[in-house]
């Protein structure tokens, strides 16, 4: 690649901490940050917990001010997409016909949320993924009393309906889990949410797939679930999931768009081409596997990662060193007053269950495992030092015998029920 | 150098407890971040600085 550039394409959590990182780390030529959408670099997480619930508006959502983002002298171009890079001769296109000559490129450009089949051209199907979607929402939950159908029953879904009730809608939650977050989280964490949703008021449709949506004149009017269930509706909110947004890459030679662009340990998916966020698979040298993960812990560290790994082999010795991104992967959600933190990879098949009596809340831990290897951990409603003490117990992988003996320590100063075992950590 | 946390903000991931221990610790009711150190020393400036940068909800303000 040519130039005395860095053209960082996406603008949220991943592409704004990689252009921090790149100033941090002494690089002094432009930094090109193009993001797709008018607004200055925000946040996501807040867009379906204080946003859509009506305790921020959309500028708290900011992720820098202003000032801070003037400091970087960034060269911000939003509301531009890339459409082409040809990564050889370092050239990026972008959407209005710009040509940038970069010496480095870093790809963040994260997910675009699936559409629900069937749901094209339909009133009152939306989808939560931006921050114009989340005003556009609020707006339409201003009227009271709607009734409200979530699809998709991960992380996404369950939170916004946990905040669509609470806004005092009547909200019907369906998914293919069993229970809320059960794919993820596993089956004891689902059943825990499950009954907070429920004690709610959200009316819950687990282990369920959607058939088809019934409209009238185009707009929708009820749920159509495959066990017969017809739920009727005024507003449907799809949190199917999503897929890496590489589209722009399509013509870039010698890279792997497999599930998100394909990088190394190091984050490069071609020389001087990096990625960092939802939108990045890369190999983890310790779980000695590929991984993508979305969620907004990794947008950051990733970013940082992927900027100080470019920067090793454009700046002169001695610039910053080249290391494996190797994180202990980490995510949280609160739903309602439940916080529920995850730390390493999550194994639902195979894992140990403890519910855990804090005065008058009920906690809970699962260690997950499988393999005979312990790699992941979560906690609902746990002090912080138990949770730090839980982390630790899979900061790598360890046998599932040792890991079983810290992960009962750390909680040894709870009244416990269980353990419950399930599957194949052993 | 003046540290700040945003309690609106900060999702009690504890990552700056455990990236600068000595400017920043958990609440242990609620786990939110608590700065000890408002104005630290030199010394510790590069941790702190780190700290905000990996926080997830940015919710550390560093002001120099």
């Amino acid at each position: 690649m040519t130039g005395d550039r860095v053209a960082v394409v996406g603008a949220c959590a991943a592409g704004l901490a990689a252009a921090e990182a790149l100033r941090r780390h002494g690089w002094r030529g432009e930094v090109s940050l193009i993001g797709a959408e008018p607004h200055l670099p925000y946040d996501r997480p807040p867009l379906s917990k204080q946003l859509l619930s009506g305790a921020w508006g959309p500028e708290r959502t900011r992720l820098r001010g202003p000032e801070q983002l003037a400091e970087l002298g960034l060269d911000l171009r939003l509301g531009t997409t890339a459409v082409s890079l040809d990564a050889r001769a370092g050239r990026l296109t972008l959407s209005d016909g710009t040509e940038l000559e970069c010496s480095g490129v870093i790809a963040a450009t994260g997910l675009v949320a699936r559409v629900l089949p069937g749901s094209a051209g339909v009133t009152g199907v939306r989808s939560l993924r931006g921050l114009d979607d989340a005003l556009t929402l609020r707006e339409e939950l201003r009227t009271p009393r709607r009734r409200v159908v979530v699809i998709g029953n991960g992380v996404l879904g369950s939170e916004i309906a946990a905040v669509i009730r609470e806004l005092g809608h009547e909200v019907a939650l369906v998914g293919p889990a069993r229970t809320p977050m059960e794919h993820s989280l596993g089956p004891c964490v689902g059943a825990l949410l499950a009954q907070v949703h429920t004690a709610k008021g959200v009316v819950l449709y687990g282990g369920r797939r959607v058939e088809h949506l019934g409209t009238a004149a185009d707009v929708v009017r009820s749920v159509h679930l495959d066990d017969g269930t017809e739920l009727p509706a005024d507003l449907v909110l799809t949190a199917t999931g999503s897929t890496p947004a590489t589209d722009w890459l399509a013509g870039t030679d010698g890279i792997d768009l497999t599930d998100g662009l394909g990088c190394d340990a190091y984050c490069a998916a071609a020389p001087n081409l990096y990625a960092a966020g939802d939108v990045a698979r890369w190999h983890h040298p310790v779980y000695g596997r590929d991984l993508r993960v979305e969620h907004r812990m990794n947008a950051t560290e990733q970013g940082i990662a992927a900027a100080r790994n470019l920067l090793a082999t454009l700046l002169p010795r001695p610039g910053p060193t080249a290391a494996e991104f190797a994180p202990v992967p980490y995510f949280w959600t609160d739903q309602y007053d439940v916080r529920v933190q995850a730390y390493g990879l999550l194994s639902p098949a195979g894992h140990l269950h403890t519910e855990v009596f804090r005065g008058d809340r009920l906690g809970a831990a699962t260690l997950h495992g499988a393999d005979g290897l312990a790699t992941g951990v979560v906690a609902a409603n746990l002090p912080p030092r138990t949770v730090r003490a839980l982390r630790a117990v899979v900061a790598r992988p360890v046998p599932w015998g040792k890991a079983v003996d810290d992960f009962k320590s750390a909680l040894d100063q709870f009244e416990t029920c269980g353990p419950h075992h399930r599957g194949g950590g052993t | 150098m003046k540290i700040t946390v945003d309690h609106e903000k900060c999702c009690a991931s504890g990552q700056c407890a455990m990236l600068a221990p000595d400017v920043f610790e958990q609440r242990e009711e609620d786990g939110l971040a608590v700065v000890l150190l408002a104005e630290p020393d030199p010394g510790l400036h590069d941790a702190a600085r780190e700290a905000a940068a990996y926080c997830p909800t940015t919710a550390i303000l560093v002001e120099e």
